[in-house]
């Protein structure tokens, strides 16, 4: 085995890579040229955009790029593809996959979304009915997806979808990674109640997908998207923050700026809301530190769970004590964002946005039963749906 | 900056988590403690504190290795405190070992912290338990000390009292001040009122350092009050396990559930918070008073939470004398209330991360 990467090793690449490339030229060639110098994602194995090092040292990476004024792959944007389809790609995927798929992802060439829910499958996601068909050397597909974020710009999905309705629920699902540009794919924009149409319905109707693109054996697309789910968990609310780096900063501000509108009451709550914000964001600095020391705990999910309460707390609270500012709209035009923006736009907008953070990417209640039951070992709820095969159960 | 400290236990600082719990368990277990409070005479249980303090050698933790103590870091008192604290232990540790060893910190006795980290000596702040900021409450007049402190902690027995009066921190003997007992909320931890009546002083340090040993006592209360918590979480997901009514293990109702869920989250929050301040504290950090707060608050709220739901999941079992759960929750109640309760030190923190009530 080499020996691991060190910082210094690190930042040594990295000078002689900004030597030999100008940050100022052509963007998608530099972004193209990290990746091929193993400088994308320092963890990855070489060859696929990283040095086989420890994750700890991508900050570095990602701090010195910048700092020479580099572009970056507008993470935000991709997201998805980064968070969730790239690590999936990585433990599941062939290498004929992995070669194809991981370059353009990571320079957001090809952007990606994730078809997992449906309107008859949010929370008890392996009760989904989009239904995969063999057919020939490929698979034919038929259903309707939900909450698709990115998908209007997504020229990659990956998809769950039941290979098998006469097994138990779990056991019946195939992972797919999905062309959105395939005949039959139909994006609609769903509109939220923000006004903006951030996330998409999907239609399938009898789209092929070749069988090299499955991901992951046949029927076992569930412990596949195990993979995809957790890394979801872990990027939710994980970001580095300084302190008041987060919504907590807004309200703060918004306190200091306006004493006409300070009242005790207010100020309670504010303080409260502050430590709690303050806490939530040493715990995720903790887990972080975790993950980098290849220890990665539980932690993660007290991190998702309460950013979700906080955001709500803080952005209610926020609209509270702007009282007649906090009324005012920037706008209701339903737009196609490709972010969510928690700390600029307006008090209302992060009121309502806030709303979607205990549902989406697992709602709070489902998170409280995995923690209650995966961390703390407490009994299962009894179950209905194990043993029976999916045709079987009541919808 | 302060991103910068490590937050995780090194494999030294686990040894003696798994060292002291072990010894604990074997010498401290609830039923111990039980019977310490129901009988109510002892100042603390001396047995037990010979373990800890010479056994374990851990009442020298803090002190210098060139006065006779382990020289060790804050990060590891916190471990111990912590373990102390999920045993509800009925030892001075906190009151002799971190705040008076601190308070002496900078004293021009040093033998005293010698004697303290052989544990032959224990020492008490003479300050009322719920104190936060550091006022001077007596006077010394001719080289002896009068007046009168309320609800001092652990100094029934303690051999030495710290005094911080009018111009620094003044020694006096334990034998030499009048102690009645006070029959407290949380008897594994007796407070006292003391009556000073021109009890013979000596000048042994300096005023500033009583500020800096309420900051290591707000933390390390934290740190206790995580231990705590981590206790009553544990001890009720192991009952709901084995309780059944309506035919199912209680711990399998969602109702159930998710509050321990929520508990989790919330400790494990303080445990992060908790992590930092003790490591903030180690580095001498900037950010050491914000840090100390924050600890506090959270322990506090956390220790008297997972208490109250102790008591409450565990039904009428867990309203008993025999079940050790009243235990927990009166340590948990007190020391949300010593060292500055949390309302108090919201207050402070206001102040420190510029959110005034008022406008300046």
């Amino acid at each position: 085995m080499a020996e691991p990467i060190t910082e210094a090793d690190l930042r040594e690449r990295i000078s002689a890579f900004l030597a030999d490339h100008d940050p100022a030229g052509d963007r998608l060639a530099f972004l193209r040229a990290r990746f091929d110098a193993g400088l994308a994602w320092v963890h990855f194995p070489v060859g696929l955009g990283g040095l086989a090092a420890g994750r700890a040292l991508q900050p570095v990476a990602d701090d010195a790029f910048a700092a020479a004024g580099a572009p970056d792959n507008r993470p935000s944007r991709i997201g998805i593809g980064l968070g969730m389809a790239a690590p999936t790609i990585l433990v599941h995927g062939t290498d004929a996959q992995r070669t194809r798929f991981l370059r353009p992802l990571w320079t957001g060439e090809e952007v990606w979304c994730q078809l997992f829910s449906e309107p008859g499958a949010g929370s008890d996601l392996a009760g989904l009915a989009t239904r995969a068909r063999r057919d020939g050397d490929g698979w034919l597909l038929d259903g309707q997806k939900v909450w698709t974020s990115m998908a209007h710009v997504a020229r990659w999905a990956i998809l769950l979808a039941r290979t098998d309705p006469d097994v138990p629920k779990h056991a019946g699902l195939t992972f797919f990674v999905l062309d959105m540009t395939a005949p039959g794919v139909e994006v609609r924009p769903l509109r939220q109640l923000t006004g903006e149409a951030e996330f998409n319905e999907v239609y399938l109707t009898g789209v092929r997908v070749p069988d090299e693109h499955r991901l992951g054996d046949v029927g076992a697309g569930w412990k596949v998207a195990q993979t995809t789910l957790m890394n979801e968990r872990v990027s939710i609310g994980g970001g580095a923050l300084p302190r008041e780096g987060g919504m907590i900063g807004v309200l703060a501000r918004a306190w200091r700026e306006q004493p006409a509108v300070r009242t005790p009451g207010m100020h309670d709550t504010v303080m409260r809301l502050w430590v709690r914000a303050e806490a939530a964001r040493l715990t995720g600095l903790r887990v972080r530190q975790q993950l980098a020391a290849g220890a990665p705990g539980p932690d993660g999910s007290a991190v998702k769970l309460s950013f979700a309460t906080l955001n709500q707390q803080i952005s209610a609270a926020e609209l509270d004590l702007r009282g007649d500012e906090g009324l005012r709209r920037d706008s209701w035009a339903m737009s196609r964002p490709d972010d969510v923006d928690f700390t600029g736009r307006d008090t209302g907008y992060r009121y309502l946005r806030a709303k979607g953070n205990s549902i989406e990417g697992g709602t709070s209640e489902v998170l409280r039963n995995i923690i209650a039951e995966r961390v703390l070992g407490l009994p299962a709820e009894p179950r209905v749906d194990t043993r029976v095969a999916w045709k079987d159960l009541p919808r | 900056m302060s991103d910068l400290l490590d937050l995780l236990e090194s494999p030294d600082e686990q040894d003696l988590r798994s060292g002291v719990r072990d010894m604990l368990a074997a010498e401290c277990p609830w039923q111990t403690v039980l019977s310490f409070v129901s009988e109510g005479a002892e100042a603390y249980d001396a047995k037990l504190w010979r373990t800890v303090a010479t056994g374990m050698g851990l009442a020298g933790l803090l002190v210098p290795e060139s006065q006779g103590g382990a020289g060790a870091q804050w990060r590891a008192a916190a471990i111990v405190v912590e373990e102390l604290g999920r045993a509800v232990a009925p030892v001075p540790f906190v009151s002799s070992a971190v705040v008076a060893t601190t308070a002496l910190g900078s004293s021009d006795e040093p033998s005293l912290l010698g004697r303290l980290a052989s544990g032959e000596l224990t020492a008490a702040l003479a300050v009322p338990y719920g104190l936060w900021s550091a006022p001077t409450l007596l006077s010394v007049v001719d080289g002896a000390v009068t007046g009168t402190v309320r609800g001092v902690a652990d100094a029934l027995g303690a051999g030495l009292l710290l005094v911080p009066a009018d111009d620094g921190l003044y020694a006096v003997d334990g034998a030499a001040v009048r102690r009645t007992r006070v029959l407290s909320l949380d008897e594994t931890r007796p407070l006292a009122d003391l009556e000073f009546r021109a009890a013979p002083a000596r000048l042994v340090g300096s005023l500033s350092a009583v500020p800096c040993a309420l900051r290591a006592a707000a933390t390390m209360t934290a740190a206790e009050q995580i231990g705590l918590a981590s206790w009553c979480l544990d001890e009720t997901v192991g009952y709901l396990k084995e309780r059944y009514q309506f035919g199912r293990p209680v711990g399998s109702f969602q109702a159930l559930k998710h509050r321990l869920a929520d508990l989790w989250v919330e400790l494990t929050q303080a445990r992060a918070v908790v992590a930092y301040a003790a490591a903030d504290l180690a580095a001498g950090a900037a950010d050491g008073r914000v840090a100390a707060s924050l600890a506090k608050i959270v322990g506090s709220e956390v220790a008297v939470r997972a208490a109250e739901e102790c008591v409450q999941m565990h039904g009428g079992i867990g309203f008993t004398w025999e079940h050790p759960a009243h235990l927990y929750l009166k340590r948990a109640k007190a020391t949300a209330v010593a060292y500055g309760s949390p309302d108090r030190h919201r207050a402070r923190l206001a102040t420190l991360v510029d959110l005034p009530l008022e406008e300046s």
